[in-house]
């Protein structure tokens, strides 16, 4: 069977890389290149531990071939911090012990961070339903909802100082 | 509404604060260390070829075609095992259980071959390449028919078994419980089946093990909540192949969640193991999550039936419950050794009931082994559903508002510490107040109105009630082993030259956030602050020993432990302190953080300042350095409680439950850190809710399994589950150091009932008295059509 | 979990997937969202020697109003549908349909077209393609040609499209004014396949009589079905509370559900009739408002 020559940038850097057709975009992530924040809870594309942003969009990595990534965009969790800073999903995670055993908080990130993104205030219900792709097992949800609001909260804040 | 008192101050963090997760850091980040995540050179994987039938003979396996596919390295059987003498292996219950089958398999999915290759797509094709000839045998699924006269016998290696009967257990007054029914008032009777669950974590089981030739050494990283005992189990079992226990290490990384199913040791883990040894590299073996289901750390499955005898006046005067539990083909509960019902028999609940008897027969079926998980507290959740049940039977029964029954039936505070009618002594509560606050919290006057208005329309709305008590921190020596290691739990504090520390335990969090609690307690006890105190478990060869973390036994034994060793530590800080200012240790007053002499308090010395003496000037004749041990052996369990109200609505188009409001008001004693106390509730009420209306895993007759992924098993998402809404009483524990018991299984043994007597609550005025769980829309609409208000 | 080997091919245009579909027609399949395909693959369940991308080829994405037609390309995304102010505001059934399907995360890979051309009567949009009276495009190596929605669906897994064709847009007509539309699901849990579902689409007349309707059931047999005898009860009458629960009595009456986790026949039959009494006040309420 043929291998694929595939470039795929992932959180801003270009990866190169020579995979089998049937190599999931998961297992490029962390077998391949070993980038194992990514996690995978399922076999039946439900639970969503697996979840990255394909050109910003998030996708449940399990389900689509690595091939399929070839000339795009993947951002995962190792990507939201940047340059040493914490992306504010993630402090809300921090802050509001939106996780326990943390193995559903990487895919439950890459959710709610897209979510922020389209809608910078969330209702409660609007959050439960964008995570609804995410399973948890240790939290309830209850404060993966705390966790968002409070991002979703200071990512306003500077636009509502400015406007002061 | 009642806190516990913050004794320091913010910056030391001790017990009381909401600290933020010391473990979060590297989550939040990605870069948690689980199992699948660990990379050795030289690593292979494996995968598992796994029965389709039920119970049937193995003719022959063909191995060709898959030693055939490039990458495959090798095929291991139970024929391959058992020249090691592996092929069976003893379960925690001192049953045994196969590894690798020779004769036949007994549950669907059970291992019957594993395919070693150089990565995991290969293994995945391996697998696939097995051939296996199988020989159907009858297949037994019910436990009822199973324990009939001339079912198929399937535990035929053990010589001389005719029948499928495990064990008989019972406690209590037999003669007396049967007169006390006898003389009763009003008696009601219920069977009550609570079905299969699974725990489901997000992370499924799986371990790396790498066994090193040139110095016989075995590491095995592991998904494991109890290290130290699987260190020992594989030198007894394995030690005959050379395994020797001071050259065992079992490494338990981050786990993705555990609930009791990282607890069993599964055949996956020994067949790795045996292959490491066999070819001298690192075996990698993670199941996917179809394995999961279908083969681990299944949970629940007992048929019971409860019956309470009463006054007229609902005064309980008795409580039999006559038990038949379905443990699969083998017994591989994970209880304490004495304990084959686990702590079944609490099942007198948060009542007075002067006399009771409980028994419960086991038996063998053709399902996974299994049984003590999914939050169960060693079998509370079945207990309590039980006595919460049949409370409110017997409160439909005499036209009593299940509240009031409560109140006339809960133990008094004045009675602790209470000794149970089946052994149990209770070591404080005080039920009354919780079942208060939960009412207050909901409205309950406004919403048993509401509840009238709407029957009056036709709309059917529930209410109801759970209290209950919950028995944790196994266990005092002289009753509780594992495989004969006593259930005590350790903790070893070390106190560095500039004043932090090190403490390392003998549990092994999942999620709970010991790296934080811990150090909490210790920040208490000593006074250096919580941040200054790294925290270790899960690695067995530098944490002291222990049994592990399950049953929510980690606050109460190494919780303790750490407290106790803290003290320690502060006895001898105490007599450097006198030396250091040259007054007696009587002089001496110990505030947090520091020692000062009476009267004179600009005398002090911190305990930074004596944990640096402690290496740079003890005194003549003390050992140099500042640390202890404490291996606790705790003089009883604790008795965490609460009281739930569920508030329900029923759609009569439909049979969908919506949970309206769900309170619960939870007293686990003393507060470490409330914000990972209320973490804990809000997944346990989630894992409450989750069998109550979702979870089932069920077989048709022929030993198929029919919720073996996630398609059919609904683990409940964020659009399912409620805004869980949480509350506190605070009764400490009175033979805790700290006055704290435990919580994290609280809400998974309250909510299921506190769901079920709400959707029977909507519906008793249509003569409903009892619903089994889970509570499908259809299973609902079924009643609904019977009686006639089905839209 | 992991899928047996395959061949993957990604062509820059719809000729170059074309002729591959059709000198492979017997071990080729289309990829479009993936979220049916390689679940399938996954589990060893489906095979395939060769997987044909169309995610590359440009053009196939589309949600546009044109001559009275609305025309949605067939790669379009379900989150596209779902989000877009067209689809919400003048064509609900539709976007009621696309927020049900799967979960969030699936939506954004899935597409309308895959969904349709999977032949499965538990996917949600072939009942509501049913009740908009849609028509399929299916194009193939000798050209492009239009498949009322009433033959698209033969069989379970089986459509009328041939092994060398390509669903590249489905097309519903502009619904006139006074016209709504609802799709009701009811599924064990969110991303579950549904129990029941009933989608309806209707136009009111100038009396407040129902003018035309549609209601397709969706997972109640092994295609999904149109309840014609509903529809044609229906046409005409005004839909006061009796009319409508015998429409949706009628709707029930031609559900051949089968018995699984979700639920016995019985009751999914019953489920098809309160659901298609939901939709259709849904629907009418829509109406009456537009």
């Amino acid at each position: 069977m043929a291998q694929h020559q595939i470039k795929v940038k992932i959180n801003g850097t270009d990866h190169k890389a020579e995979v089998e057709s049937r190599l999931l975009l998961v297992h490029l992530l962390r077998e391949t290149l070993s980038m194992t924040g990514t996690h995978i809870g399922c076999d039946t594309t439900h639970c969503g531990a697996c979840t990255v942003l394909l050109d910003g969009v998030p996708v449940k990595s399990c389900t689509v071939l690595a091939v399929q990534a070839d000339g795009r965009e993947v951002k995962t969790v190792e990507g939201l911090e940047q340059d040493g800073r914490l992306h504010a999903i993630q402090n809300g995670f921090h802050q509001e012990h939106g996780l326990q055993c943390g193995f559903c908080t990487p895919g439950m990130m890459i959710t709610s961070s897209a979510l922020l993104a389209s809608n910078p205030d969330p209702s409660e219900a609007q959050i439960r339903q964008a995570i609804s792709g995410n399973l948890c097992r240790c939290t309830g949800y209850v404060n993966i909802i705390k966790s968002v609001q409070h991002a979703a909260a200071a990512l306003r804040q500077p636009a509502e100082v400015a406007a002061k | 509404m009642a806190t516990t008192t913050l004794r320091t101050s913010p910056e030391v963090c001790g017990m009381g604060h909401s600290m933020k997760r010391k473990e979060d850091p590297r989550f939040i980040r990605g870069q948690g260390h689980y199992v699948d995540d660990i990379k050795l050179p030289g690593m292979l994987h494996m995968d598992i070829v796994r029965s389709p039938y039920a119970h049937a003979k193995i003719l022959a396996i063909h191995t060709e075609k898959a030693l055939a596919i490039p990458g495959v390295l090798a095929v291991i059987t139970g024929e391959t095992l058992k020249t090691y003498g592996l092929h069976w292996m003893p379960t925690l219950m001192s049953d045994t259980q196969m590894v690798l089958p020779v004769e036949k398999v007994m549950y669907q999915s059970q291992e019957v071959a594993a395919v070693i290759a150089t990565d995991r797509y290969i293994a995945a094709d391996g697998v696939d390449a097995v051939e296996v000839e199988y020989e159907p045998l009858p297949v037994v699924v019910d436990p009822r028919k199973a324990l009939e006269p001339g079912a198929p016998v399937l535990r035929t290696d053990k010589e001389g078994k005719k029948d499928n009967h495990i064990w008989h257990w019972e406690t209590g007054d037999r003669a007396a419980t049967e007169k006390a029914f006898a003389e009763a008032e009003v008696k009601v009777k219920q069977d009550i089946y609570i079905p299969r669950i699974h725990v489901a974590s997000i992370e499924t089981c799986g371990c790396v093990a790498d066994f090193n030739k040139t110095d016989t050494h075995l590491t095995v990283y592991m998904t494991t909540q109890a290290p130290h005992a699987i260190r020992t189990v594989i030198a007894l079992v394995a030690g005959h192949v050379g395994l020797s226990e001071e050259k065992i290490r079992v490494v338990s990384p981050d786990l993705g969640g555990g609930f009791g199913g990282k607890v069993p040791v599964y055949p996956g883990y020994v067949i790795a193991i045996a292959a490491s040894v066999v070819i001298g590299k690192p075996i990698k073996w993670v199941e996917d999550r179809m394995e999961n289901l279908q083969a681990d750390s299944f949970a629940r499955d007992y048929h019971m039936t409860a019956e309470l005898a009463a006054k007229k006046d609902g005064t309980m005067t008795a409580l039999r419950i006559t038990t038949l539990a379905d443990h699969g083909y083998a017994d591989a509960a994970a209880n304490p050794s004495k304990y084959p019902a686990g702590l079944f028999s609490i099942c007198t609940g948060s009542y007075d009931i002067k006399t009771a008897f409980t028994e419960m027969d086991a038996a063998y079926t053709n399902k996974p082994p299994g049984g003590v998980a999914y939050r169960c507290s060693f079998r509370v959740t079945e207990a309590v559903h039980a006595i919460e049940r049949v409370t409110d039977v017997l409160a439909q029964e005499l036209k009593m508002d299940p509240a009031e029954l409560r109140f006339k039936n809960f133990i008094r505070p004045d009675q602790f510490p209470y000794k149970s009618a089946l052994g149990w002594e209770y070591d404080s509560g005080n039920y009354k107040a919780a079942l208060e606050m939960a009412m207050a919290g909901v409205g309950y006057a406004e919403l048993r109105k509401e509840q009238a208005e709407k029957r009056a329309k036709g709309e059917l709305m529930g209410i109801g009630i759970c209290s209950f008590t919950e028995i944790v921190g196994a266990g005092p020596s002289r009753e509780f082993d594992i495989l004969g290691i006593k259930m005590f739990d350790s903790a070893e504090i070390r106190i560095h030259p500039t004043g932090k520390a090190i403490a390392r335990f003998g549990t092994k969090s999942q999620g709970q956030g010991h790296e934080t609690t811990y150090a909490q307690i210790v920040a208490e006890e000593l006074g250096i602050p919580a941040a200054h105190i790294q925290v270790e478990e899960g690695d067995t060869d530098t944490a002291p020993y222990g049994l592990g973390t399950y049953a929510s036994r980690s606050t109460p034994t190494a919780g303790a432990a750490a407290a106790v060793a803290a003290r320690k530590i502060r006895d001898k800080a105490k007599k450097i302190a006198a030396y250091l200012l040259e007054v007696s240790e009587d002089d001496l007053v110990w505030e947090v953080g520091k020692f000062s002499v009476k009267g004179a308090p600009q005398k002090s010395k911190t305990i930074q300042e004596l944990a640096f003496a402690a290496y740079t000037n003890h005194p003549p004749g003390m050992e140099a350095g500042l640390e202890a041990v404490d291996y606790y052996d705790p003089p009883n369990l604790t008795f965490p409680f609460g009281s739930y109200i569920c508030v329900v609505d029923i759609d009569r188009g439909t049979g969908e439950v919506k949970v309206r409001r769900f309170l619960a008001i939870d007293d686990c004693g003393n507060i470490i850190n409330p914000m990972i106390v209320d973490g804990q509730i809000h997944g346990g009420l989630s894992m409450g809710l989750a069998p109550a209306l979702f979870e089932e895993i069920s077989y048709d007759e022929s030993g198929n399994n029919s919720a073996g992924s996630f398609m059919d098993y609904l683990v409940p998402t964020a659009m399912e589950t409620p805004s869980w809404e949480t509350g506190k009483t605070v009764t400490p524990c009175p033979h805790h150091p700290l006055g704290a018991k435990g919580v994290g299984e609280s809400a998974t043994v309250g909510a299921p009932p506190a769901i079920v007597n709400a959707v029977v609550d909507a519906l008793a005025h249509l003569g409903v008295r009892h619903i089994e769980i889970p509570m499908t829309p259809e299973k609902v609409w079924n009643i609904l059509k019977e009686k006639g208000v089905a839209e | 979990m992991i899928p047996a080997s395959f061949d993957y091919h990604s062509p820059q245009t719809l000729e170059e997937a074309l002729t591959f579909l059709q000198s492979h027609s017997d071990d080729a399949k289309v990829l479009s969202g993936g979220q049916s395909l390689l679940p399938l693959l996954k589990l060893r369940l489906g095979s395939a020697g060769h997987l044909v991308d169309i995610g590359r080829i440009p053009g196939l994405e589309y949600i546009k109003e044109e001559g009275g037609v609305l025309k949605i390309g067939g790669r379009t995304r379900e989150s596209a549908l779902e989000h877009s102010e067209l689809i919400q505001t003048k064509y609900p059934l539709l976007a009621q349909t696309a927020a049900v399907i799967a979960d969030p995360l699936v939506r954004n890979m899935a597409t309308v077209g895959g969904n349709l051309a999977h032949g499965d009567p538990a996917n949600d949009h072939p009942a509501t393609m049913l009740a908009l009276r849609a028509e399929v495009v299916a194009t193939g190596p000798s050209g492009t040609r239009t498949i009322p929605i009433d033959q698209f669906f033969l069989g379970l897994f089986s459509t009328a499209l041939a092994a060398d064709e390509i669903l590249t847009e489905i097309r519903i007509p502009v619904p006139p004014a006074h016209s709504g539309g609802s799709y009701v699901k009811l599924e064990r849990k969110v991303g579950d396949f549904a129990t029941a579902a009933s989608a309806v689409q209707l136009t009111l007349g100038a009396g407040g009589e129902v003018a035309s309707v549609g209601i397709g059931l969706t997972n109640a047999g092994s295609t999904p079905l149109r309840a014609a005898d509903a529809e044609q009860f229906l046409t005409g009458k005004q839909p006061s509370a009796d009319v409508i629960a015998e429409a949706a009595r009628r709707a029930s009456a031609i559900a051949t559900p089968s018995a699984d986790r979700r639920g016995a026949i019985e009751y999914k039959r019953q489920m098809a009739r309160v659901l298609t009494g939901r939709a259709l006040k849904a629907a009418i309420d829509w109406a009456k408002e537009h």
